[in-house]
């Protein structure tokens, strides 16, 4: 009885019981934290934990937060810098197994990226699937044949030249930019919509500047 | 109905001297009963019961419904000694971070032992209701025997089974008005149970079958959906097509709640306008959901049936901003919106324009694990809806940043929540404007809603925040804590501080024995404490086990891990003892 009482009072010696730690932002981070850590095997001083897998969970063994994690820190400082990056926390974030699968099933199968098309001149707009097309030459074969126009071949230094048409689309930044200069993953993801510019617009963006 | 004081029952001894100055003596024991019988509320019942001897007796033998919150907090004896006429009964099972796969398989909350002695006591039962709790087919099979007057089942996070249990309940149930099976860990065999029901039964109310995977016999279906007349509650799978659902919904405008199979057949003009037409005759659904795989050119279809729409689950339904706008414009009804963050801000700020008697909203991710240029909804989406809905009372929001400016704006506009769920997915996440932690955001929750009885919270919080709790939320009754808080103190403010609290659940804190051993006297007033991954040792669960006898205090042990400390701690109180079906690695101390 003795021993325990006196490793539980070791215990409370050993914490920060009643310490009200009222730093800069930032400085509670070693102990909030936990390591993410993307090793199986684990830091010295955290236990090793048997990560609770189901067959379609993709888990890593969740870390004792106890311990430092510079990686997080650094990251939280900044306002601008994208989180941290995701190692799977197990059981986190709290989403029951159910929905995670289903949402997950879905988003493989289903779920095309569309997006709108519109061309000067044609009096509505109509909408596609980027995710059907393997690359540029299917989706601009797509467009001239939904459109009945002819848009050419791409060219780095000249666009779409010989051609009245140029294809456009509007990126996540809200900018009008060329189809084409971008790999095409890149493109399917930052396309929010299409546009067909003509005439002499279409010129312009062909020339160099 | 005036209460006697138990003060003065005690103070005036012989009991018979008591009934006559109170003139109890003309009421009967059978009136009694039949006065606390009309009692519903649980909390009314617990009172009363606690008034005297007489009206003790009395509730227990009037009550028709048990509640029990954690299946181990009482044994099937204790409560059938207590309770000899029960109906209904609810149990919960696991703890509910069981959900997000905290509690090893095999932990148990087996529901076979209960359903022995409940065959013997209670043969008249009727209704039986499980959340996360272990159910075999076996135990199924058993239940459809055991009980004649069978009408309702109710599994929701429940494993253990399979369609084979559901084909026996189908077949032996002959009074069954409600089979609801949602989100369990189900084998589907594909074995055509639905052909079980025979073709006698007709009294089916609600049928629930959502989450099976694999394709239904349409043809049983169809005929039981023709044949039960009184069915008001159909929530289909994604086996069942449009057409097949515009089939159904001619068999049964009358529902009120449809769950949809999937929503992407391709279909003709003509079927396209039959689905239509079969939608506008359904004039009493109220509440709508499934919309598995969503094509959007057909949600069209839907406008006709959503003026009369209280509840809208499209948390399956990864829809735009666009496709969410066009359809809430016919919703002005809505009182529970769930969704999928595919609609961005953009589709919140529809749902602040059309949706101004909005109580209850769930956001969820389509993509939790989405890194860099992930979309979803942030504050300002959460802004909109708090300045459109002021009736807003319950929130789940999942995001990946916040700041503590739009939380304290969004409490202001709806000051009345009282369920506040805000899931910042990036553990200790600082308020992305101003790097601090997000401390005042659950502060202005807490100061603002004083009748806020649940809490999730998240982000990079400090003691600060739990101080907030511990001195504000004094109707708090449910906290969830992950990755927060600097110190012991953090759990005491929360343990001294909320005099409702009945359910903790923490993983990932800074939290230990001395935050632990602080909540001694409150655990047998809490159903259960939940401590994950914080810094509690095997030596403080000891000692609060032995100061506590009435409290089971379990600790779940990994292989290989460090035999000093605890890593999954659970507490809770109980009259049944430590519990005698716990797997090895469940140690009881």
């Amino acid at each position: 009885m003795a021993t325990s009482a006196s490793a539980y009072e070791n215990d409370i010696k050993n914490l920060k019981a009643t310490e009200l730690t009222l730093g800069l932002p930032g400085t509670h981070l070693q102990q909030n934290v936990p390591i993410i850590d993307q090793e199986k095997s684990s830091a010295s001083s955290s236990s090793n934990k048997r990560p609770l897998q189901l067959p379609h969970e993709e888990t890593s063994p969740a870390q004792d937060c106890g311990s430092k994690c510079s990686n997080i820190a650094k990251n939280t400082d900044d306002d601008a810098a994208p989180p941290p990056s995701k190692a799977k926390i197990v059981g986190w974030p709290p989403i029951r197994s159910y929905r995670k699968n289903s949402l997950q099933e879905q988003s493989e199968a289903a779920g095309g990226i569309y997006v709108k098309v519109s061309m000067d001149g044609a009096p509505y707009l109509r909408k596609i699937d980027l995710k059907i097309y393997g690359g540029y030459p299917q989706l601009l074969k797509a467009l001239e044949n939904m459109f009945k126009l002819t848009i050419g071949e791409y060219s780095e230094k000249e666009g779409y030249k010989g051609s009245d048409y140029a294809p456009t689309y509007e990126d996540k930044d809200g900018d009008w930019m060329l189809v084409g200069d971008v790999p095409w993953d890149m493109f399917v993801t930052s396309c929010k919509r299409l546009r067909i510019m003509k005439g002499s617009e279409a010129r312009g963006l062909g020339c160099a500047v | 109905m005036e209460c006697c004081n138990k003060r003065r029952m005690m103070k005036e001894s012989p009991e018979s001297n008591f009934m006559n100055r109170r003139g109890s003596s003309c009421f009967p024991d059978e009136v009694l009963e039949r006065v606390i019988g009309m009692l519903k509320s649980r909390k009314d019942r617990s009172s009363v019961s606690l008034v005297c001897k007489e009206w003790y007796n009395a509730e227990r033998w009037s009550r028709r419904n048990v509640f029990i919150g954690n299946c181990y907090s009482v044994s099937p004896e204790i409560l059938t000694r207590r309770f000899p006429n029960i109906r209904s009964v609810t149990l919960k099972g696991k703890p509910r971070f069981s959900d997000f796969n905290l509690v090893p398989a095999n932990w148990g909350a087996d529901i076979h032992f209960w359903l022995v002695v409940f065959a013997e006591k209670y043969p008249f039962l009727e209704e039986l209701r499980l959340k996360r709790m272990t159910v075999s087919d076996e135990s199924l099979k058993f239940l459809a025997r055991s009980f004649p007057n069978f009408k309702a089942i109710s599994l929701q996070n429940c494993d253990g089974f399979s369609t084979d249990g559901l084909a026996a309940i189908a077949a032996d149930c002959k009074n069954l008005t409600e089979l609801d099976i949602q989100e369990n860990v189900i084998d589907d065999k594909n074995d055509n149970w639905l052909t079980c029901f025979p073709e006698s039964f007709t009294s089916l109310e609600v049928l629930n079958f959502s989450i099976l995977h694999n394709d239904v016999n349409f043809d049983a279906l169809e005929k039981l959906v023709t044949r039960c007349k009184s069915l008001k509650t159909l929530k289909l799978n994604k086996s069942i097509t449009l057409e097949q659902l515009q089939r159904l919904l001619f068999r049964a405008p009358q529902l009120c709640e449809l769950g949809t199979g999937s929503f992407s057949q391709e279909l003709t003009t003509q079927q396209y306008s039959e689905l239509e037409s079969a939608f506008s005759n359904c004039k009493n659904l109220n509440t709508l959901s499934g919309l598995w795989v969503v094509t959007p050119q057909y949600l069209p279809v839907l406008y006709p049936a959503c003026a009369n729409l209280t509840f809208l689950n499209f948390s399956y339904a990864p829809l735009d901003s666009d496709d969410i706008a066009k359809l809430l414009v016919h919703c002005a009804n809505i009182r529970r919106l769930w969704v999928v963050d595919t609609i961005e801000d953009k589709g919140l700020e529809a749902v602040g324009t059309h949706c101004p008697l909005l109580e209850e909203l769930r956001v969820f991710p389509a993509d939790p694990f989405a890194e860099g240029d992930a979309r979803g909804v942030t504050d300002s989406g959460f802004i909109a809806v708090s300045q459109g809905c002021r009736n807003l009372h319950y929130v789940l929001y999942f995001c990946r940043h916040m700041t503590n400016a739009a939380v304290a704006t969004v409490v202001q506009n709806c000051p009345d929540f009282t369920h506040f769920r805000l899931c910042i997915m990036n553990p200790g996440q600082p308020d992305y404007r101003t790097s601090e932690p997000m401390d005042e955001a659950f502060g202005a929750v807490v100061k603002t809603c004083s009748k806020l009885q649940r809490l999730a919270i998240s982000g990079l919080l400090t003691d600060l925040t739990f101080e907030y709790i511990g001195k504000y939320a004094k109707n708090l009754e449910t906290l969830s804590v992950a990755f927060a808080g600097s110190s012991d103190w953090g759990m005491q403010c929360v343990l001294e501080g909320c005099p409702k609290l009945r359910k903790l659940e923490i993983r990932d804190c800074p939290f230990g024995n001395a935050a632990l051993l602080s909540g001694l006297e409150k655990y047998e007033s809490m159903r259960s404490l939940w401590m994950s991954d914080c810094k509690v040792t095997m030596n403080g669960c000891r000692l609060l086990a032995k100061e506590m006898p009435r409290l089971n205090v379990e600790v779940i042990k990994e292989d290989g891990s460090d035999d000093s400390q605890a890593e999954r701690v659970y507490v809770y109180r109980s009259v049944a003892g430590p519990r005698r079906d716990a797997p090895p690695f469940v140690l009881t101390l």
